[in-house]
């Protein structure tokens, strides 16, 4: 469903992406790994169109989405929970819920089908967004990104300062969204959650791709050596 | 002392016009972070629509307010869209050299058209009318309807931006415009609607310090400058912070008259100063 060939994104002068291939199937989960800076945010950045990219490098559902906007390619059902959850600060719980909303593509996520999938945040629907803990904040970025009603839901690093014990309850949820008929793009510093979580795997480093495929078919030695660039074998 | 409670009190009514000053500026810049220089030359802009179905149909201007406002909110919306948007991006400069460009056009069109006369509205009567309320002070009944709209507009306000869905994008458009993007929350359209509300509601101020006072195409400037001490009195970008703002800024001009004729004017940006030097965020600091 998503296709990407031959990506290249730019800060200014500076290039963050040197012609990058990621394929997402129908119903698939894939995950991105990489150290710090190599361009994963960037790539996510460019498929949700808040990073200019050339038409032809991406495709969703067989349509060209590379030279249209952010508030554009939501409408198309790519919907992102970003990096560091990016919550509206004076909105409150609810209200960031239904700013999620605002693609207007309708479907089964609901307010109540997130706060079934989230019971926490029913309680605390009228609070501050930003009077919740960190996990029930990302539970709030993830619910409002589904609001869109997406095909393909794109998750940056859902454990960024969350304890162990939250990541795990965190990633407990995803195979339901998924079960639901939604395919999912995680970016996961922490590999071993990532090789467990998904189907597809791709490591990024300086801004290319330098390893892909099923965790089953990829050995430690193989992964260590994509993710740090220290030669395997 | 009774004195000083009167100068009190005429200076929270004309707080009243302030805050219609000023509500449209703490708006656009909320949502935006752009400041309008040109807003104080639509304020006069809207005086003069309004000027005309006054002289020619001899309409009451408080009617003349409606569509003058309406025009002014379509005209703010288009504004934005076809010209504004284009400004906004990385350089914070563009916005206010394009607004300021805008001003200079503005007035030298209304000299142009209206020549320097100062004009105002005569609403008869009402324009005097006092109700004393003892020990010597009356409240001015214009003054009263004018601080009881500020009041219903903000609440007016208020409520478009907590219960109506557009309302909300604004707000997190506000909060952060790039995810809001990410919402599917379109900016060109979201700052067209800040500005048309904006526009609205100097449409009401402007025809109420035409009343008031008078004014004359050079008038743009002071009340841009009392809606700017306003908004940064209250904290910029927030609703009721601005109202307290203008409402503070009216109390010192009049006291500030009262200690010595004259000095009402400096004494507002003397606490505009202080607001500045100690409270840079203002007193009442949120965002919208
Ligand atoms: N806004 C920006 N302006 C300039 N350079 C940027 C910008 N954002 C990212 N970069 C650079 O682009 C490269 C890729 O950054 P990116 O954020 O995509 O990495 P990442 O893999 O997501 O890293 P992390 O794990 O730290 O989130 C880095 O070298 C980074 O410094
Ligand atoms: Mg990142």
């Amino acid at each position: 469903m998503l296709n990407v060939r031959n990506l290249v994104a730019r800060y200014g002068q500076f290039q963050a992406l040197f012609g990058i291939d990621v394929d997402v199937a129908k119903g698939g989960m894939v995950a991105l790994i990489g150290a710090n800076g190599a361009g994963k945010s960037t790539f996510l950045k460019s498929v949700a169109g808040q990073i200019p990219s050339k038409t032809g490098a991406i495709r969703f559902n067989d349509v060209d989405i590379g030279a249209l906007p952010a508030e554009e390619v939501v409408r198309r059902g790519v919907s992102m929970v970003p990096e560091g959850r990016r919550l509206f600060r004076s909105l409150t719980v609810e209200e960031n819920l239904k700013v999620g909303a605002f693609a207007g593509r309708s479907g089964r996520w609901t307010l109540q089908a997130i706060y079934a999938l989230f019971p926490a945040l029913e309680e605390r629907r009228s609070n501050s967004a930003m009077a919740l803990s960190g996990g029930q904040q990302q539970m709030v970025a993830i619910g409002r990104a589904l609001m869109s009603n997406p095909d393909l839901l794109l998750c940056d690093e859902l454990s960024l300062g969350l304890s162990p014990a939250v990541v795990k309850d965190i990633y407990t949820i995803l195979p339901r969204i998924r079960a639901e008929g939604v395919s999912i793009v995680v970016v996961e510093q922490d590999i071993d959650t990532a090789l467990r979580v998904a189907d597809q795997v791709y490591c990024f480093m300086h801004g290319r791709v330098t390893l892909k495929g099923a965790p089953a078919d990829l050995t430690k030695e193989q992964v260590s050596a994509a993710y740090f660039g220290i030669e395997g074998h | 002392m009774l004195e000083w409670l009167d100068a009190v009190i005429q200076g929270v009514l004309l707080g009243g016009l302030y805050a219609l000053f000023a509500i449209g500026l703490s708006i656009t810049y909320g949502v935006m972070r752009v400041v309008n220089i040109g807003h104080g030359d639509f304020l006069v802009l809207a005086a003069y629509l309004a000027l005309w179905p006054v002289m020619q149909f001899h309409l009451h201007p408080f009617l003349a307010i409606v569509p003058v406002a309406a025009l002014m909110f379509v005209f703010g919306y288009f504004l934005q869209r076809v010209l504004l948007n284009r400004t906004i991006g990385p350089n914070p400069l563009a916005p206010l050299l394009a607004t300021f460009g805008l001003a200079i056009i503005l007035r030298n069109g209304l000299q142009q058209i209206f020549h320097s006369d100062s004009r105002s509205f005569q609403i008869g009567q009402l324009g005097t009318d006092s109700i004393p309320v003892g020990g010597g002070i009356a409240i001015g009944v214009f003054p009263s309807i004018v601080f009881a709209v500020a009041i219903a507009l903000t609440v007016l306000v208020s409520l478009l931006f907590t219960k109506t869905s557009i309302g909300v994008a604004l707000r997190a458009t506000s909060d952060d415009a790039e995810t809001a993007g990410l919402m599917g929350i379109r900016a060109r359209h979201t700052y067209g609607i800040a500005l048309a509300i904006s526009f609205a509601l100097i449409a009401v101020g402007g025809v109420f310090a035409g009343v008031r006072t008078t004014f004359t195409p050079e008038s743009g400037p002071s009340a841009l400058l009392f809606a700017f001490e306003a908004v940064v009195i209250g904290g910029m970008g927030s609703l009721w912070g601005t109202f307290m703002g203008a409402v503070i800024l009216g109390v010192a001009q009049t006291v500030g008259a009262k200690i010595a004729i004259g000095i009402g004017i400096l004494a507002g940006h003397l606490v505009f100063l202080a607001v500045l030097f100690f409270k840079p965020t203002g007193l009442f600091a949120r965002t919208l």
